[in-house]
């Protein structure tokens, strides 16, 4: 194999975590910014992988096993929520959902 | 082999972007799928060939289709995609891409003017994996694990659907 430079990889981890954080800030869809939220995760694990590659070493890649874990109990946890929201409110507004008593 | 990773990255950054700035849902799945794929190829050239297969069946197949799933029970129409073009506007998007590019652009100082570039290369496999995972790391599988059955009980709970049942005692109640 080769070796790809550790900061190309951790270049792109970074571009595509700061690619998810603007979708965050600029949507109002709940269910984008449930996506843009596994982006973020995705580029994390990304930068785990990286660095497990530079210091060959094991840990890189069990972090990223925890992390898919935990993107996976995240999602169906947030896409339950998202379905009480929409037949409570029945809109995907994230502002709609601003009082604790809906 | 280099190639192959400059290539893989540009086509992770072009389809994220493509996701984040798609009016419907769908098509930003898809994008989002490729991106994964991308991704995924970025791990095997990264010598994690174990992960890249984890990357392709859980995010790309297990978690997309998750969503792909709630948008079905949801039965959005085509205004959906006019409401999203509505609320994605060009004024909302100014302020937080510019604060999110000034932060990027130091990350890329950072990384860029700190030189660890290694020499060495060697292949982890996913023996070393496993290894590692039920040896160190034992007590943080068991933690996933109640992590991903409380993540059940959750989804169970937050999904069903309340019936509307009012106690006869109340509807009395409520006659009087």
């Amino acid at each position: 194999m080769n070796n790809v430079p550790v900061e190309a990889g951790l270049l792109l981890a970074g571009i595509l975590f700061m690619l998810g954080l603007i979708s965050v800030l600029i949507r109002r869809n709940i269910i984008f910014m449930l996506i843009s939220v596994e982006i973020m995760l995705n580029a994390a694990g990304l930068a785990f992988i990286v660095a497990g590659a530079r210091w060959m070493q094991a840990d890189g890649q069990v972090m990223f096993v925890f992390i898919l874990t935990m993107a996976a109990a995240e999602v169906s946890v947030g896409l339950a929520l998202i379905l009480q929201i929409y037949h409570q409110l029945k809109t995907l507004d994230s502002d709609a959902a601003n009082k604790m008593k809906g | 082999m280099l190639l192959t990773f400059y290539i893989a990255s540009a086509i992770a950054v072009a389809a994220t972007v493509m996701v984040i700035t798609r009016h419907n849902l769908i098509h930003a799945l898809l994008y989002l799928v490729v991106s994964f794929l991308a991704i995924a190829v970025v791990f095997y050239l990264l010598g994690a060939t174990f992960m890249a297969a984890l990357e392709v069946i859980i995010y790309a197949g297990a978690i997309v289709v998750l969503i792909i799933f709630v948008i079905m029970m949801l039965n959005l129409k085509a205004e959906a995609v006019d409401q999203e073009r509505r609320w994605l506007d060009s004024k909302i998007l100014i302020g937080p891409l510019i604060l999110s590019v000034i932060l990027l652009g130091e990350l890329v100082y950072i990384i860029t003017s700190s030189g660890t570039t290694g020499e060495g290369y060697k292949v982890v496999d996913a023996k070393a994996v496993g290894m590692s995972l039920y040896g160190p790391y034992v007590i943080g599988v068991e933690l996933s694990g109640i992590l991903l059955m409380a993540g059940i009980v959750g989804a169970y709970h937050l999904g069903r659907q309340k019936k509307k049942i009012v106690h006869r005692f109340l509807e009395k109640v409520e006659e009087d």
